[in-house]
């Protein structure tokens, strides 16, 4: 097949169009693609694909932190190169001792929350409880604005401010 | 109690009834949970597995849950036991073939269990027929309550319920609904329900949990994010929004059939019968797949009182003596029945013993004869 612009070469790139529904087709050679500004890779090379995607993903410092790479949990011996492995943590301290690097990523596994809400059991202390209380509070205080709903914020504030006195 | 005593029947929350049981199979409500004091499992030494499990076993054993419960030593459990289990959702496929000490407590109707050092010390999960979310929490709530009185929970007020993977913290609920959406995928709309399904943020998986496919159209819907969001607000957001909008649609892919795809719905329906009746071997997943147009025929005539030539025959064929279950007029029943008890485990267990598969194919085939030809 022969390039539709110059008649000469052989075509060797071949676009499909669609606008509006109506799909147009052209059959042209590299010289007059690079003229009209198409730039085309035929194949792009595996590793180059590879490395630009690794490119785009998080370095270990913007993932976890850079001060708490060398830090091992006194309790479980746990280090965050072993969670990268494993993606559990060796102990409830782990969300201590990493306070850090693991709220990033938390984050991210939900849906940008970071504060709990919802049961809360029977023995944790009284403070503790209002703790949680105050958080939920405010994180609906947060989607009430941002909503737009001024009424409910308003009931919102005035029960934080109950809450803290 | 033993695993022979409960293989030979479909549990309680498979047999079809609860409300639209038609389209939706089960509700299943998870939590995790951990002990204050002591390692995630990944970090613990075995004494220390088989000190959580001697402990949690205790406590699980001791509750009153208004059934009799027994325990199951997983990790001392033959393969086939293991397949069991994970075929009757009583446990995962993770817990099964985990290692270390390791456990199950179930109770005898099978609407809860307890899995003992299985990726954290404890998960407990109580099951329902049909859309039934309220109750298994309310349910749920009560016993995690209950178990509480008697173990300190690894807890913070910033994070909630703190557990092994940082995914699970919060409320450390997993909400799932079984669903089986046939319709839906006869006309071709099953990827776009999979699209917005995960679009939500929802898990979308097969009739086994994690890591397995939609085998006989059956899917399970299950949320991700369980913190910042409170247990009841992500269940009445299942109940109320999402899984009634998910039945509307495949009812309206139901009705599609009916009203412009008939000959679709009936060359599915006759050709499954047709094969049910008369094949000689059949593996588990063709049984799935074949079954699950039963099933689909049989509530269509139920539900929407749908009549066709392929659906009118399915019905006498059941009526007529095919039913081979003890129960009357239960044709949905006998489906499901023959969906669990001829899944391999439940075919070797029922059998006395381990069947190689060309063996199991010509049982199962052999099995769905008797029942679909009187």
């Amino acid at each position: 097949m022969q390039c539709q612009i110059c008649n000469k070469n052989d075509a060797t790139i071949h676009l499909t169009e669609i606008t509006d529904g109506v799909r147009s087709e052209m059959h042209i050679c590299e010289d007059c693609a690079a003229e009209q500004g198409i730039t085309v890779k035929s194949q792009i090379p595996i590793n180059e694909l590879l490395s630009s995607l690794l490119a785009v993903q998080p370095t270990d410092d913007e993932l976890f932190g850079p001060s708490e790479k060398e830090v091992t949990c006194p309790h479980c011996g746990f280090t965050l190169e072993q969670f990268r492995k494993e993606a559990v943590l060796g102990c409830p301290y782990d969300y201590e001792i990493f306070e850090k690097s693991l709220p990033p990523l938390i984050e991210k596994a939900h849906n940008g929350k970071t504060t709990h809400c919802g049961k809360v059991p029977s023995k944790t202390p009284k403070d503790a409880r209002k703790k949680v209380e105050l958080l939920n509070l405010r994180q609906q205080l947060e989607a009430a604005v941002q909503s737009e709903d001024y009424e409910l914020a308003a009931k919102l504030r005035d029960k934080i401010k109950n809450c803290e006195t | 109690m033993k695993l022979t005593d409960i293989s030979s029947d479909i549990n309680e929350w498979f047999n079809g009834s609860g409300p639209l049981a038609d389209i939706v199979i089960s509700s299943r409500i998870r939590l995790a949970r951990n002990l204050a004091g002591h390692k995630f499992l990944s970090r613990c030494s075995v004494a220390e597995k088989s000190d959580i499990l001697k402990k949690l076993r205790d406590v699980l054993m001791s509750l009153d849950l208004g059934d009799k419960i027994f325990y199951v030593s997983v990790d001392k459990a033959t393969v086939l036991n293991r397949h069991f289990l994970v075929e009757r959702h009583l446990i995962s496929r993770h817990h099964a073939f985990g290692k270390g000490p390791r456990g199950v407590v179930i109770a005898q109707r099978e609407f809860f269990t307890a899995m003992i050092n299985e990726e954290d010390h404890l998960r407990i999960q109580v099951l329902k027929g049909g859309l039934q979310l309220s109750q298994c929490a309310e349910q749920i709530n009560h016993i995690d309550d209950m178990i509480e009185q008697k173990v300190d929970y690894a807890f913070s007020p910033r994070y909630g319920y703190l557990t092994a993977c940082p995914t699970n913290l919060g409320t450390a609920i997993r909400v799932s609904v079984m669903l089986h959406l046939p319709a839906l995928k006869m006309t071709g709309q099953i990827e776009k329900f999979l699209n917005a399904t995960r679009d939500m943020g929802l898990a979308v998986r097969g009739l086994f949990g994690e890591g397995t496919e939609a085998a006989g159209d059956f899917y399970q819907i299950s949320n991700q994010v369980t913190l910042g969001i409170s247990e009841s607000d992500i269940i009445s957001q299942f109940e109320n929004v999402i899984i009634p909008e998910i039945v509307e649609y495949e009812n309206a892919a139901r009705n599609q059939l009916l009203s412009k795809e008939s000959d679709v719905l009936d060359d599915k329906i006759s050709r499954a019968m047709a094969l049910l009746r008369n094949a000689h071997l059949i593996s588990s997943q063709e049984a799935l797949f074949l079954l699950s147009h039963l099933r689909l025929g049989l509530n269509m005539h139920e539900h929407m009182g749908a009549s066709t030539p392929a659906i009118d025959t399915l019905c006498r064929l059941i009526r007529q003596g095919g039913d081979a279950d003890k129960r009357q007029g239960l044709s949905i029943a006998t489906i499901n029945r023959l969906f669990m008890l001829t899944l391999p485990a439940h075919l070797q267990l029922n059998y006395g013993k381990p069947l190689d598969p060309t063996h199991r194919d010509a049982l199962r085939a052999k099995i769905i004869r008797s029942v679909l030809n009187g």
